[in-house]
């Protein structure tokens, strides 16, 4: 039986939270270091936590500012954010139309990328939009709740969605393009 | 009635359940005239899926959860 309130708190979170490291680092080394040095930041600071009542939320902003941190470190947090918001992938595969046999065009599309890929296609992703596309689309925290994570005030954070999703649609695009991944698929089928 | 470039903006966050009533009383009424836009917010729809979907509950290897529940243990002082 579990008699530490710290250990009590976190256990039920570690599957979440090494799912998040790992969307956010891309691997498992990473993920997993982070994961440690989130934890290790949460004891430190457990003992002067006033409301524990949102652990997942709290741990989440831990381990959010410890991959900041991180970046940081690493000279990777002054990535410039220079995203194209005028793409559309649903009329770039209209207009490319990649698959000419299917019916279900957009679907065949997004059915090329299974798990792994996805991850791959996350980390091209500017680090501050991964973070809030992760947090709301993977695991569902408001905009507000994200605010509240990051730090940052409603707006800045809406404003990160947007172009995040349209960073992931032209990254999606690009990830497909350049591994040939609709020419193989138009290729299979004739 | 809005255009397809707003509506398409507004499509996320209509998902999300975040736009003012006004704004989504708009967007409904270009979606019930515009298959395309009905196909576009199909498709976010179809991403969103794909994103979620690799969210299980159970993604840790076995040994990284006995390392991590080790390291828990071992900073509350358990052993």
């Amino acid at each position: 039986m579990i008699t530490d309130p710290f250990e009590q708190m976190v256990r039920p979170h570690l599957d979440f939270l090494y799912g998040l490291a790992m969307r956010l680092c891309g691997n498992r080394t990473a993920a997993e270091d982070l994961v440690q040095d989130a934890l290790l930041r949460a004891f430190r600071a457990f003992p002067t936590l006033r409301n524990r009542e949102r652990p997942r939320l709290w741990l989440t902003r831990v381990l959010t500012s410890a991959f900041h941190d991180r970046l940081r470190s690493q000279g990777a947090d002054a990535v410039a954010m220079e995203i194209d918001t005028e793409f559309d992938l649903f009329d770039r595969i209209t207009e490319e139309d990649p698959f000419p046999y299917s019916d279900r065009v957009h679907l065949d599309f997004l059915d090329l990328f299974d798990d792994a890929k996805i991850l791959e296609v996350l980390q091209a992703l500017h680090p501050d939009l991964r973070t809030a596309l992760i947090l709301a689309y993977v695991y569902g925290f408001t905009a507000k709740e994200i605010g509240e994570i990051l730090n940052r005030p409603l707006g800045t954070v809406l404003a990160w969605l947007h172009r995040a999703r349209k960073q992931l649609e032209r990254e999606l695009w690009e990830y497909a393009s350049t591994r040939h991944l609709l020419t193989s698929q138009a290729e299979a089928r004739v | 009635m809005i255009s397809c470039k707003d509506a398409v903006s507004r499509l996320w966050t209509y998902l999300d359940r975040n736009l003012e009533r006004v704004q989504e009383q708009e967007l409904e009424e270009h979606l019930g005239l515009c298959r395309h836009c009905c196909g576009e917010l199909e498709f976010a729809r179809q991403i969103r899926e794909r994103l979620r979907a690799g969210a299980r509950e159970s993604e840790i290897p076995p040994q990284t959860r006995e390392r991590m529940e080790d390291f828990v243990k071992r900073l509350g002082g358990g052993a």
